[in-house]
């Protein structure tokens, strides 16, 4: 019998940027098998909702994620509007599809570096970081933050993206189609590029259905999924096209990814060019009562809220499921048959949030 | 508002959980709630964007049977119900023994609104 050994992979490690722990059994350099250990960095943030009122939570829920934080407030507001029976108006709806796109393309192509990074394409890496100072830069000028917008309230949104901006709105989304056709080439059709990642990691379509996973993952699986098809907020108004491969492999996962960067352009312009004039916000009065389930689809893949009221200002159940937490099952069945070296290249390619799946 | 609910009992669970799996309804996840007289679990199913929930009532102390042997997927989210609320889970393919998310020094079950949820040291 073939000697088995048991490495901790994580949760600090020179390549990853989650603190993803993960215990890989191997035989000599091939990995057999992975358990996952959770709770390095759980927050208890869950619980601390519960403590705030419901329009302080918002600001504390944009902090489950350093990279996605915008969306996270989005499911959240969505779902407080959805049990106070509040009717968001028709521009806030499309300033928030505009800083949700916003969103999923800054965490592409943040993503997108690290995978480069993680077998050792560092000028790559640097090019796709470059680019997405742009997004960061369009962000800052329309909210007044890089990451952590704070822009999303219950009834709306807090500013509103005047004339002037929303034209380098669009000027921005040009030039960042030029960055992009410029270097997904290489992403795409570099020969070391390939050898990383094509046939790697493959998670079949029947597993991926078994485990549970959603976003680009399921996608590359040829699972069809994207929760935007289910048409929540101004995404009644456009037609969102789920981006679909096959091969279930980590290259699989980043044509997906890349084809969604063009998708989320589209996507902004499409609500620029339908944004409604009139107001932003409206005043919202009570308190929640009742339960709901909100639902978006983040660049990872669909996150659910369940929040329950209580008829107070505070909530008896704030409670997040995060794209990650659903995708970890279906990294489990990735990772057996892969070699050691292959281990980091195929976690990024979940492109894990562990700050979100601890909360 | 959440409409589609189906409620369940221990005894029809896993039965149910079994036909849902057979219909290809995806988990979602599994949401816990202490409401301080009882502690409310609801599952969440979803097939082309709609969601089925199965509601369970459960008393203080009571064992859960894990539907993780059905979807495994719920192996995780039902280790973290055990740790962060004190519900033991009976049945899980993977058991981390109430030691997923908390470390030995870590409060017991600290989502748990009664502390006489927190399992016995």
């Amino acid at each position: 019998m073939t000697r088995q050994t048991i490495i901790p992979f994580g949760p600090q490690h020179p390549v990853l940027p989650e603190p993803i722990q993960l215990k890989l059994v191997l035989e000599d350099k091939k990995v057999v098998g992975a358990i996952p250990s959770i709770g390095y960095i759980h927050r208890g943030l869950e619980k601390l909702a519960q403590q705030k009122d419901y329009i302080q939570s918002i600001f504390l829920i944009e902090r489950i994620c350093g990279i996605c934080s915008f969306l996270h407030s989005m499911a959240y507001c969505q779902g407080i509007e959805e049990m106070m029976n509040v009717e968001v108006p028709p521009r806030a709806n499309n300033l928030r599809i505009i800083w949700a796109e916003m969103h999923r393309i800054h965490s592409h192509l943040l993503w997108m570096g690290l995978l480069a990074d993680s077998f050792g394409f560092e000028s790559l890496f640097m090019e796709i970081w470059r680019c997405r100072e742009t997004v960061l830069d369009i962000m800052e000028e329309t909210a007044g933050g890089r990451v952590m917008l704070g822009v999303c309230t219950v009834g709306g949104v807090r500013r509103d993206i005047p004339p002037e901006l929303i034209k380098k709105v669009l000027a921005t989304c040009d030039e960042l189609q030029a960055h992009f056709d410029h270097f997904i080439p290489s992403i795409l059709n570099d020969y070391s590029v390939k050898q990383r990642t094509v046939g790697v990691g493959v998670l079949t379509k029947e597993v991926a259905l078994e485990r549970g996973v959603v976003g680009p993952v399921a996608r590359a699986s040829g699972v069809v999924m994207d929760h935007r098809v289910a048409k929540y907020g101004a995404y009644a108004n456009f037609d969102v096209e789920p981006q679909i491969e096959q091969d279930g492999d980590c290259y699989a996962r980043s044509k997906v990814r890349v084809r969604e960067l063009y998708q989320s352009l589209d996507l902004v312009r499409q609500s620029v060019a339908t944004l409604p004039e009139g107001e932003f916000n409206i005043p919202v009065k009570g308190n929640p009562d009742g339960e709901v389930i909100s639902r978006v689809e983040q660049p990872r893949g669909e996150v659910l809220y369940y929040l329950r009221g209580n008829g107070s200002k505070f909530l008896d159940r704030m409670r997040v499921r995060t794209p990650t937490f659903a995708n970890l099952p279906g990294l489990l069945a990735m990772i057996p048959g892969c070699e050691l070296s292959d281990v980091p290249v195929i976690i990024l390619s979940i492109d894990p949030c562990i700050s979100c799946t601890e909360r | 508002m959440i409409t589609n609910i189906i409620p369940v009992t221990l005894d029809t669970l896993l039965s149910k959980v079994g036909e849902i799996f057979l219909q290809k309804y995806r988990l979602i996840t599994i949401s816990c709630t202490d409401l301080g007289e009882y502690i409310d679990v609801l599952y969440h199913f979803d097939k082309n964007y709609e969601i089925t929930n199965l509601r369970l009532r459960l008393e203080r102390g009571q064992e859960v049977p894990s539907i993780s042997s059905i979807y495994f997927s719920a192996v995780i989210v039902e280790n973290e119900i055990q740790d962060l609320f004190g519900v033991p889970v009976k049945g899980l393919v993977l058991d981390y023994g109430g030691k997923m998310m908390l470390a030995e020094a870590s409060p017991k079950a600290p989502q748990a609104n009664c502390p006489a949820a927190a399992p016995a040291e």
